[in-house]
């Protein structure tokens, strides 16, 4: 009953989903623009949602309550200063800078933009380069993360390969038909969805323990020590660094950054910029309390378990409970959609299209062909990382696990280029390769080590970033095909 | 003036951020109504942040972007073609 009905709801998802695709392409341009970015037409619901869904996989449903049942629900303030605050103040100073350039000059990828201040194509493929590097591996990480679900949901009935080429080959259907619009549509629905399910979850739990006077007194006898802030698990500094790593990763993710040039106007990103800390504390607090609670209740929760399914199969009926498991399934989904779209504008725009332009000559690729392209760079990308995921290679796993704070040692020197006209292209690559190469070691090697008083080795290596993008900057002279006044005389208002 | 104004929103901005964690209530386990006391404070913080970025969206916004800072007359050209009016516009969900 339970496994009809999961795959019921599952399957009754992705038919919704290309559904609204099919919609989608129907009402689109055949350009890359539109493909990429509908055009930059989003509305505030729309950017909002979608921006949303698109920054919680499955985290908020398993991994985010399992360390709340495990230590505490501190981590809701971490979430709260990274993403609703942090990453809300980066949604003005870099995504709001990012909209006028790209509404200015049409950009697409962040290392278009780049590339056109620095004066260099290969600059900008470096930055598409070690944008990709990243991506890979999360991609693949959510392939093999919705693959291990299915495979568990059937009780081994689809093996993991089937699985994960199933999601696969939908995605890469999905995406190739929907494009940027078709994906939005789908994660506005799934926003909502989510928040929704989640606030009935806790209402219902609660409803069946007694509210939250007795959750909490229950709480209190299981692990008294989980209702005080902080613990060994969450030292300020353990919860600074992650806030302000991960908020600063999440600006630079391509799926996330990308949507800061799909804005339809001004008072979008205006509105969406409002109501960003009130909708993460609306998912967030009731996510995590669940899974606090949860220490209290009656529940057995086995080793490698995820408490939130647990908990609501106790507690809620069937159906409520699979509904709630097509939510995280989707949300995973919705990241990898996503990413699969800006990892093909990444490698279509910034590595192949200057590539081809220059071996053919050729000054410009026609709209049709680019959108062409564009589509096959969504295939190429998604079965790679399916067919890497096959042979289970344990660096990329680690690699995909640290990818926001990877992602977070780019910030530093594009907001240092955003605002500061001296900074040169040296400057630039200095920073860059410095704050990545710093990274890489502490993950890979003992000689940089990975906490330094209990600060993490991503905080110090934006640190770094930041100190060789300026200091780098001052001692050279700009290339003199750098245009130090892209960023600044071009957004005018008139 | 305005030098005066970005100064004061910085410092609004880093105030946001400091207190998000009330590291004054740090080792207090006291509740309210079953909730954390710490947790209350975090909600209504975020609560309060939402009104500040709103005024900073009524007040201030494009200080330290746009040369002029105001946003409220005159439309950025676009340079793709798509969409003139950039002040209102978008698809509706």
């Amino acid at each position: 009953m339970t496994l009809a009905l999961q795959l019921a709801i599952i399957v009754g998802y992705l038919v919704l989903a290309l559904a609204i695709g099919l919609v989608a392409y129907r009402v689109a341009d055949r350009t890359a623009e539109d493909f990429y970015l509908a055009s930059r037409t989003f509305g505030t619901i729309v950017l909002l949602f979608t921006t949303f869904a698109t920054l919680l996989s499955a985290f908020t449903f398993f991994a985010g309550p399992n360390i709340a049942y495990q230590q505490g629900p501190e981590w809701v303030l971490v979430m709260g200063l990274m993403d609703g605050i942090i990453f809300a103040i980066l949604w003005y100073v870099i995504g709001y800078k990012q909209w006028l350039l790209g509404q200015n000059h049409g950009y697409v990828t962040l290392g278009e933009m780049l590339g056109d201040r620095f004066g260099a194509t290969w600059f900008r493929g470096l930055v598409a380069g070690i944008s990709l590097v990243w991506l890979f591996p999360y991609v693949m990480l959510q392939q093999v993360g919705a693959g291990t679900a299915l495979t568990a949901l059937t009780g081994g009935a689809i093996p993991y390969w089937a699985g994960a080429g199933l999601i696969t080959v939908f995605m890469i259907l999905y995406v190739v038909l929907a494009g940027m619009r078709g994906i939005a549509w789908t994660d506005t629905l799934q926003g909502a969805f989510m928040l929704v399910i989640t606030w009935v979850a806790l209402l219902w739990l609660l409803a069946v323990v007694g509210g939250p006077t007795s959750a909490t007194a229950a709480l209190e006898a299981e692990a008294a020590q989980h209702l005080a802030l902080g613990s060994d698990y969450y030292t300020p500094q353990w919860m600074l660094s992650t806030a302000i790593t991960i908020g600063f990763g999440v600006a630079m993710f391509p799926q996330v950054n990308q949507r800061f040039f799909a804005a339809g106007s001004r008072t979008v990103l205006k509105r969406s910029f409002a109501l960003w800390p009130i909708l993460c504390v609306l998912l967030f607090v009731p996510s995590f309390m669940i899974g606090a609670w949860a220490r209290g209740l009656d529940v057995t929760i086995p080793e490698g378990g995820n408490v939130l399914p647990i908990v609501l199969a106790e507690y809620t009926p069937v159906w409520f409970a699979a509904l709630v498991i097509a939510g995280a399934m989707a949300a995973m989904m919705s990241s990898s959609d996503s990413m699969l779209l800006s990892g093909s504008s990444y490698f279509t725009r910034d590595l192949y299209r200057p590539v081809l332009e220059y071996r053919s000559d050729i000054q410009s690729i026609s709209a049709q062909r680019e959108d062409f392209v564009a589509r096959v760079g969504v295939v190429v990308f998604a079965t790679a990382s399916f067919l890497v995921s096959l042979v289970n290679p344990a660096t990329l796993f680690e690699l995909g696990d640290a990818a926001f704070s990877e992602f977070a040692q780019l910030a530093l020197p594009v907001l240092v280029a955003l605002y500061w006209r001296r900074t040169t292209r040296a400057g630039m690559t200095a920073g860059i390769l410095a704050s990545q190469l710093f990274y890489l070691a502490s993950l890979f090697t003992a000689i940089v080590p990975s906490s330094y008083a209990g600060w993490t080795a991503g905080i110090v290596g934006m640190g770094l970033g930041l100190v060789g993008t300026v200091g780098v900057s001052l001692v050279t002279t700009p290339a003199a095909d750098e245009e130090r006044a892209l960023y600044f005389d071009g957004l005018r208002a008139d | 003036m305005r030098h005066l104004q970005l100064v004061g929103w910085l410092a609004v901005a880093v105030v946001l951020c400091a207190l998000a964690i009330p590291w004054f209530l740090w080792d207090d386990a006291r509740t309210v109504a079953g909730i954390p006391l710490w947790l209350w404070w975090h909600i209504g913080w975020m609560g309060l942040a939402s009104v500040v970025f709103w005024l900073f969206s009524r007040r201030a916004w494009g200080l330290g972007i746009e040369p002029n800072g105001t946003t409220q007359t005159g439309n950025v050209t676009s340079g793709t073609g798509t969409g003139t009016d950039t002040d209102t516009g978008g698809d509706q969900p």
